[in-house]
C-alpha cells in the first residue's frame, strides 16, 4: 500500500465530486428536509424515552445521511467502469488495496462534510454540543462512514451497470436504516424484529449517536464501539478482498 | 538485439470453450513498432490484455521487460503505458488533472511533475486545452490525451489498443504522426493493434496477422505483402486463352472469380504487355500491387472486412468485454 496512491485516488474523488453540483446539492438537502418536515410534523405529538421526536430521531437523520452516501459513493464505482476510467486505474503499478482505501477515503471525507452540515443544524432544534460530545460524533461517523463505504465499494465491484443501483436501495439501503432502531427506540421489539436489528451494524451507529448527542444508549457505549471497530474490519477486509477479485 | 516482450503458447480461453486466443508465441524487439493484425474479434485486445495484466491467461506464459505477467504484475505495470480502445480519462478532470492523477498514481517525483506534464501536452498539442474539462474535448483530442497520459511515466513499452479507431482521416494522420515520432525520438517499444490494414502497413516494423486467437503470419509488411507472390491484375475478357497464358513465365497464378480472372504476378509493369497480348480481346483490366488485405486473403481465406461480425469474433469480442 502506498500513502501516495491513497491520496492520488482521494484527490481525484474530491476534484470529482465538488465537480458534480447536483451530487453536493442533493447531499445536503435531503437530510434538511428530513429533519425538518418530517420530524417536525410527527414530531409535535410524539415522545420518546423523554425526547421530542425530533430529537430522538436526529441520530437516525444523521446516519441517514452518511449512510445513503457512503453505500451510493461505494456503488458509484460503477460508474468508473462505465467510463472506463478503471481500466486505467487498474494497469497502473497501485495495489487494489491502495485504490480501496483511496475510495475509502474519498466516501468517509464527503460523508464527513455532509454531516457536519446536519450536525450543524442540530443546533436549531436544540441539540447541545459539549467540545468532547462533537469529537465523539464525529469521531463515530468516520468509522461508520468507513464501514457504508465499504460495503458500498464491495457491491460495486460486483454491479455492472448503475441500473442496480435501485435494488440496492430496495435490499440494502431500506432494511439496513429502518431496521435500526433510527426511527423507533429498541425495547420491546418483537423478537424477529430485535434479531435483525441486532445483526445490523446501522442499528449499533445509530445508538452510539444517539447517545454521544442526547445522552440516551440503549447498548454499553464499549460493547458499540466494540462491535463498529470489528464491522470495519470485517467490511473493509472483504472490500480489499473484492477489489482484487474486481475485472476492469 | 533483446526481447522485452516474449510469450510462450499464450492461450485464453472464455467459458471454458471460446478460445479467444491459441498457443500465441511471440517474440518483439526492442525499440520496434509491432503490429497485431486482424479483425475486431480476432482476440487482439485480449492479447493486450493479458499483456496489461488485466486479464490472466488460461494457459502460457508472457513476459514483459523481463517480467511475468502473472508473477510480477506489478513490475509490468510500470513498465509499461497503455493507450486504450475506449478512452478512459476522467470526462470530469480537465485534461490537466488527468495528467495530474497519473502522474500521483506512477509516483513521479514531485518535483518533475509539472514539467513532465507539460512538455506531454505539449508533444500531443494539447497545451492550449489543458484546463478545460476532458468532456469538450473531442474523439481526436481524447485519444491524443490518452498518448499524452501513457507515457507521462516513460514507460518502456507502449501499448496503443485501435488508436485510431473512430476517428476521422485528419485525426488519424495526426495518430500516425505521434506514434512514429516517439518511436524515433524516444526509442520506444510500441505494440499497437489494429483491424486497419493501412494503419499496420504504414506504420508497423513487423507484423503478426492474427485471425480468430491464432497468430497465421509475423513478418515485416514487406515481406508479408511478398509472400502474396506478386503484384495482382485482374482482368475481365470474353475468353482469354488461359493455357497460353499459363505458359508465361511472370504468371504466378490464375483464380476465376465472378466472372473476372485473377492473376499473381511478377513486376506487372514490365510484363502486363506479354500478358495482354495472350489474353486478346480484353474488357477491363487492372493492376495492383499486393496489399495486406491479400496477405490476409492469402493465409486465411477472407478478407479483412468479410472476416469482421463473423459469429466467431462476435463472441470474443463480448468476452474479452466482459472481463
Amino acid at each position: 500500500m502506498s500513502l501516495k496512491g491513497i491520496y492520488a485516488i482521494w484527490w481525484r474523488e474530491m476534484t470529482v465530486f465538488m465537480r458534480e453540483t447536483p451530487r453536493v446539492v442533493s447531499a445536503i438537502a435531503s437530510p434538511v428536509i428530513w429533519l425538518f418536515i418530517f420530524g417536525a410534523g410527527l414530531g409535535a405529538s410524539v415522545n420518546i424515552q423523554g425526547l421530542d421526536y425530533q430529537k430522538f430521531i436526529f441520530a437516525g437523520v444523521l446516519t441517514q445521511t452518511f449512510l445513503f452516501t457512503s453505500i451510493f459513493y461505494g456503488a458509484y464505482l460503477v460508474w468508473d467502469k462505465r467510463i472506463d476510467l478503471l481500466k486505467s486505474i487498474l494497469v497502473s503499478p497501485l495495489s487494489r488495496a491502495t485504490i480501496f482505501f483511496g475510495k475509502v477515503l474519498g466516501g468517509v471525507t464527503i460523508s464527513l462534510v455532509e454531516s457536519l452540515i446536519v450536525l450543524f443544524f442540530g443546533i436549531f432544534i436544540g441539540i447541545q454540543y459539549t467540545p468532547i460530545s462533537f469529537l465523539m460524533t464525529v469521531a463515530v461517523v468516520i468509522i461508520a462512514s468507513a464501514i457504508f463505504t465499504s460495503i458500498g465499494l464491495t457491491v460495486g465491484s460486483m454491479m455492472e451497470s448503475p441500473e442496480g443501483f435501485q435494488l440496492l436501495t430496495t435490499f440494502l439501503l431500506f432494511p439496513l436504516f429502518f431496521l435500526s432502531g433510527a426511527l423507533f427506540p429498541l425495547d420491546n421489539l418483537p423478537g424477529w424484529l430485535s434479531t435483525v436489528t441486532s445483526i445490523n451494524p446501522v442499528t449499533y451507529v445509530v445508538d452510539m449517536l444517539r447517545g454521544t448527542l442526547v445522552g440516551t444508549y440503549h447498548f454499553d457505549p464499549s460493547h458499540n464501539l466494540l462491535l463498529l471497530g470489528a464491522f470495519l474490519v470485517i467490511t473493509s477486509a472483504i472490500g480489499v478482498e473484492a477489489f482484487k477479485r474486481m475485472k476492469s | 538485439m533483446a526481447a522485452v516482450i516474449e510469450t510462450k503458447g499464450l492461450t485464453k480461453t472464455f467459458n471454458g470453450r471460446i478460445h479467444a486466443v491459441q498457443d500465441l508465441s511471440i517474440s518483439i524487439e526492442e525499440g520496434e513498432i509491432y503490429g497485431f493484425l486482424g479483425p475486431n474479434g480476432a482476440g487482439k485486445t485480449t492479447t493486450i490484455k493479458m499483456l496489461a495484466t488485466l486479464l490472466d491467461p488460461t494457459s502460457g506464459s508472457a513476459k514483459v521487460n523481463g517480467y511475468d505477467v502473472v508473477k510480477q504484475p506489478s513490475k509490468v505495470r510500470e513498465s509499461i503505458g497503455i493507450v486504450f480502445q475506449e478512452p478512459s480519462s476522467d470526462e470530469l478532470l480537465t485534461g490537466y488533472e488527468n495528467l495530474k492523477l497519473s502522474a500521483l498514481m506512477y509516483d513521479l517525483p514531485a518535483s518533475e511533475i509539472e514539467g513532465r506534464i507539460d512538455a506531454s501536452l505539449e508533444l500531443v498539442e494539447l497545451a492550449e486545452r489543458r484546463n478545460d474539462l476532458v468532456k469538450t474535448y473531442s474523439g481526436g483530442m481524447r485519444r491524443r490525451l490518452e498518448i499524452a497520459r501513457g507515457l507521462l511515466h516513460r514507460p518502456k513499452i507502449l501499448f496503443l489498443d485501435e488508436p485510431t479507431l473512430g476517428l476521422d482521416p485528419r485525426g488519424r494522420e495526426t495518430m500516425w504522426k505521434y506514434v512514429e515520432r516517439l518511436s524515433e525520438e524516444q526509442k520506444m517499444t510500441i505494440l499497437l493493434t489494429t483491424h486497419y490494414m493501412e494503419e499496420a502497413d504504414s506504420l508497423a516494423d513487423r507484423i503478426c496477422i492474427i485471425d480468430r486467437g491464432k497468430s497465421v503470419a509475423i513478418d515485416t509488411p514487406a515481406k508479408l505483402k511478398r509472400k502474396v507472390g506478386g503484384d495482382l491484375v485482374t482482368i475481365v475478357a470474353d475468353s482469354p486463352r488461359i493455357a497460353e497464358i499459363r505458359k508465361l513465365k511472370s504468371v504466378k497464378k490464375i483464380e476465376q472469380k465472378d466472372g473476372k480472372f485473377l492473376i499473381t504476378m511478377d513486376n506487372a509493369a514490365a510484363h502486363l504487355q506479354d500478358l495482354l497480348k495472350k489474353v486478346g480481346k480484353v474488357d477491363s483490366v487492372e493492376v495492383r500491387r499486393p496489399t495486406l488485405d491479400d496477405v490476409f486473403i492469402r493465409y486465411t481465406g477472407r478478407g479483412l472486412e468479410q472476416a469482421e461480425g463473423g459469429w466467431f469474433e462476435k463472441m470474443v469480442q463480448n468476452s474479452a468485454n466482459k472481463d
